[in-house]
């Protein structure tokens, strides 16, 4: 059965279809026959924001928090070149991200007309495909098809640019289309003998870790990861993407590894015979120096994207699939291992992991001067609000806080920005998080650096009704490039003081944007303003937390150095007992 | 380091050549030459792309066009069991004296004349890279006024073809 409408109708149809509940975004001239349409949509809502970045990283939030494909929308021009950042990353950490953008009419492409902008070009290397449609019949079909690719396979944004006189063209609708896409077919189904390969090195290793990335969570396979792990009882090292898919609090868990990890993950790594790696890629942030990172490890490396696999270090059994089927098949395959009597015996690994663990938790100090440590405040906003809230971060220091100190227990519950690092990510991230998970509290713990990108969403929150707290960890600084001015400049503080201590003044900005504006100066005061914001339930709450600048994140692995060379604090290196 | 001749099948659509060439400029990868075309297929055409690179990075140059959505195919051609062409077009500077002497080289080389001028003969050649660049090499003495080259088009021997099981994957979906 079909109907006539027009491009734009049968846009928004198609997007109601898919099952699409909220759209970000801000309209334009080239996209404004989309936006008419979008009016009547009893299905899509549409978040008026005040910026396309904030746009992109709220859909980016939403898709993370919901495990839906999140979708924002802009004009042409400006308003797609707006949204790159946001595209970027969600690229670099395979979020499934629809992009909708305007484009000038078909005739005056290739003009440099007013607002015309070749962005799919300009995101062809961040996106994991783009179109630019040509023909109005195809909207439907390619919107499909885009929604398809960024759901599937390995995540990823896609874009799809749309030509005003397309949007305005009469089309025959229909629903569903059918999808033409030859070239895109992912492999979920692991290879039964490169698991069985897998499951034998497993019980045979001596110093095994699992390795979990980013991809078990979406997959949705933790569950399947907790059986695995206690299966055998290997330890598990989560990384900064993969925080929470296995629980802080489960005595299996070494904490996240690489340049910010604990010593006992980044140590296990360095000193397995054996890293299960698990929808994880070697990052450099990981690896440290890849030349020395593991030097004794046989890899086994599970991953949905062939392309990850050997890309960075080679992968001595390859297994492509998605990481829900791979865990899956990998307990069977263990299980039949033990019925062999092949149970592995990690107990003198256990033995020197404990060790590591014991002597070298995580932790921080308290200012000499009665300041506020901006660990406490994010370890307190971690106990307070509890493992069932969400935690929103921006970039740098205050962002390797979050994941130290705030117990992540549930999978999913940590959003941040990885692989692109996008300072500015956390408000508009939170903010659609929360627009995604209503009934879940959302804390964005952001660096006063980070919120004073992207904190014009606060008005879109306070406005539509979108209820997040914000903790400004406030040192008045570009906090994380002031710590390696202070290590490797001679502490040469060369344009990292941002005076926002002084300007401006965050409780009074919040205000002004229809949000609760706190601030607290004292660590005794730390746990009333947390409070006070979590039984403020109807506006967005914003809290100054102004702390001491000098807090370094510790442990840290200097960048492009060895992950033996980690230091647990300045000068200072574990002692790694009883080996060699 | 070894060169390496990928066929792609892709689908004949916009931007294809962008999205490939731009992932090898992107990733670092070397392109030694690269010809696309039509097929037998409308719907479908065909790179011919030769790399200059160890096998492990080539690893990654597969998978990493296995990723583009367009890329339907991609077989690596070994020299020893298929056909590997270029074609030359090259004007040379022959008058009078040196006319017959660049005739014989043609007559050599199986090559053809394809334009002729009282001071210089334009050649069509085609052949494996070496047997180009052994073309040139005889040439040159005389003066090459202008040359023109085509990236290598292969093709595997035999009664096999890679594009039709990909063209039914096509038809499938389309």
């Amino acid at each position: 059965m079909s109907e006539q409408l027009t491009g734009a109708q049968s846009l928004i149809r198609a997007l109601e279809h898919l099952g699409v509940e909220v759209v970000f975004g801000i309209p334009g001239g080239t996209i404004l026959p989309a936006y008419d349409p979008l009016l009547d949509s009893t299905k899509v809502r549409h978040v008026l924001v005040r910026h396309e970045q904030g746009a992109g990283h709220a859909a980016e939030g939403y898709a993370q928090a919901t495990g839906k494909v999140g979708v924002c929308m802009a004009t042409s021009g400006p308003g797609a070149t707006n949204l790159v950042t946001a595209i970027g990353d969600a690229y670099m950490d395979s979020v499934p991200l629809l992009a909708i953008t305007g484009q000038q009419t078909t005739q005056l492409i290739g003009t440099d007309a007013f607002q015309e902008a070749d962005i799919c070009g300009i995101t062809l290397p961040i996106t994991k495909h783009n179109f630019l449609v040509s023909r109005v019949e195809d909207i439907p079909r390619t919107v499909a098809e885009a929604y398809h690719i960024a759901s599937t396979g390995r995540p990823g944004p896609v874009l799809v640019d749309i030509p005003k006189d397309l949007l305005q063209a009469p089309m025959e609708f229909s629903w569903p289309p059918q999808l033409e896409l030859p070239g895109y077919r992912p492999v979920t189904r692991p290879h039964a003998k490169q698991v069985r390969e897998a499951a034998r090195m497993i019980t045979s290793a001596q110093r095994p870790v699992f390795y979990v990335g980013g991809g078990v969570h979406k997959a949705r396979a933790s569950a399947e990861l907790k059986v695995l792990a206690e299966l055998t009882g290997i330890p598990v090292v989560t990384t900064l993407m993969a925080r929470g898919t296995f629980p802080d609090g489960h005595d299996l868990h070494l904490g996240m590894p690489g340049m910010h990890g604990s010593v006992a993950a980044v140590g296990a790594l360095q000193r397995a015979d054996l890293i299960v790696a698990l929808g994880a890629r070697f990052d450099d942030r990981v690896t440290g120096r890849l030349d020395s990172f593991a030097p004794d490890a046989q890899i086994v490396h599970a991953d949905i994207d062939p392309a990850e696999i050997s890309k960075n270090r080679h992968a001595d059994v390859p297994i492509v699939g998605d990481c829900r089927e791979v865990l899956a098949d990998l307990i069977v395959a263990v299980q039949s291992e033990h019925g062999e009597g092949r149970n592995g015996d990690y107990a003198t690994w256990w033995e020197t992991l404990r060790g590591w663990r014991d002597t070298y938790p995580l932790g921080y100090d308290h200012p000499d001067d009665g300041s506020i440590s901006p660990q406490q405040v994010i370890e307190r906003i971690g106990a307070i609000a509890g493992p069932d809230a969400l935690y929103v971060a921006g970039v740098g220091q205050h962002q390797m806080w979050a994941s130290q100190f705030i117990r992540h227990e549930k999978p999913g519950a940590f959003i941040n920005s990885g692989g692109a690092g996008t300072m500015g990510f956390g408000v508009p991230a939170a903010m659609g998080a929360k627009a995604g998970r209503p009934d879940t509290t959302v804390w964005c713990i952001d660096g006063d650096g980070c919120f004073q990108m992207t904190n014009q969403e606060l008005a879109t929150c306070a406005i539509e009704g979108i209820p997040i707290k914000v903790a400004v960890i406030n040192n008045g600084n570009l906090g994380m490039v002031r710590q390696w001015q202070t290590l490797f400049y001679d502490g040469r503080y060369s344009n990292t003081d941002l005076q926002s201590k002084r300007i401006p003044d965050f409780a009074k900005l919040a205000e002004a944007y229809g949000c609760v504006g706190l601030r607290c100066e004292k660590p005794e005061d730390v746990d009333a303003a947390i409070e006070k914001a979590m039984a403020i339930d109807d506006m967005p709450v914003v809290i100054d937390f102004v702390v001491h600048k000098d807090a370094m994140v510790w442990p840290m692995v200097a960048a492009g150095t060895s992950n033996d060379e980690i230091k647990v604090a300045r000068d200072l290196a574990p002692q790694w007992d009883g080996e060699e | 380091m070894n060169t390496h001749t990928l066929s792609v099948l892709v689908e004949n659509k916009p931007s294809v050549l962008a999205r490939a060439s731009g992932l090898f400029a992107r990733r670092g990868f070397n392109i030694e030459s690269l010809a696309v075309g039509p097929t037998e297929y409308p719907e479908i055409s065909r790179m011919t792309i030769v790399v200059n690179c160890d096998e492990q990075p080539l690893e990654q140059v597969t998978k990493q066009l296995n990723k583009l959505v367009n890329v339907i195919k991609i077989v690596e051609l070994d020299p020893s069991v298929s056909v590997q062409r270029e074609l030359l077009l090259v004007k040379v500077r022959a008058d009078a004296e040196s006319r017959s002497r660049v005739l014989e080289t043609v007559e050599m080389f199986r090559a053809k004349v394809v334009d002729v001028h009282t001071d210089a003969l334009t050649i069509e050649a085609t052949g494996t890279a070496d047997k180009i660049e052994a073309l040139i090499r005889v040439l040159e003495p005389f003066g090459i006024k202008e040359l023109v080259q085509s990236g290598m088009v292969a093709v595997g021997r035999g009664a096999r073809s890679i594009t039709d099981r990909s063209l039914r994957a096509v038809e499938r979906s389309a």
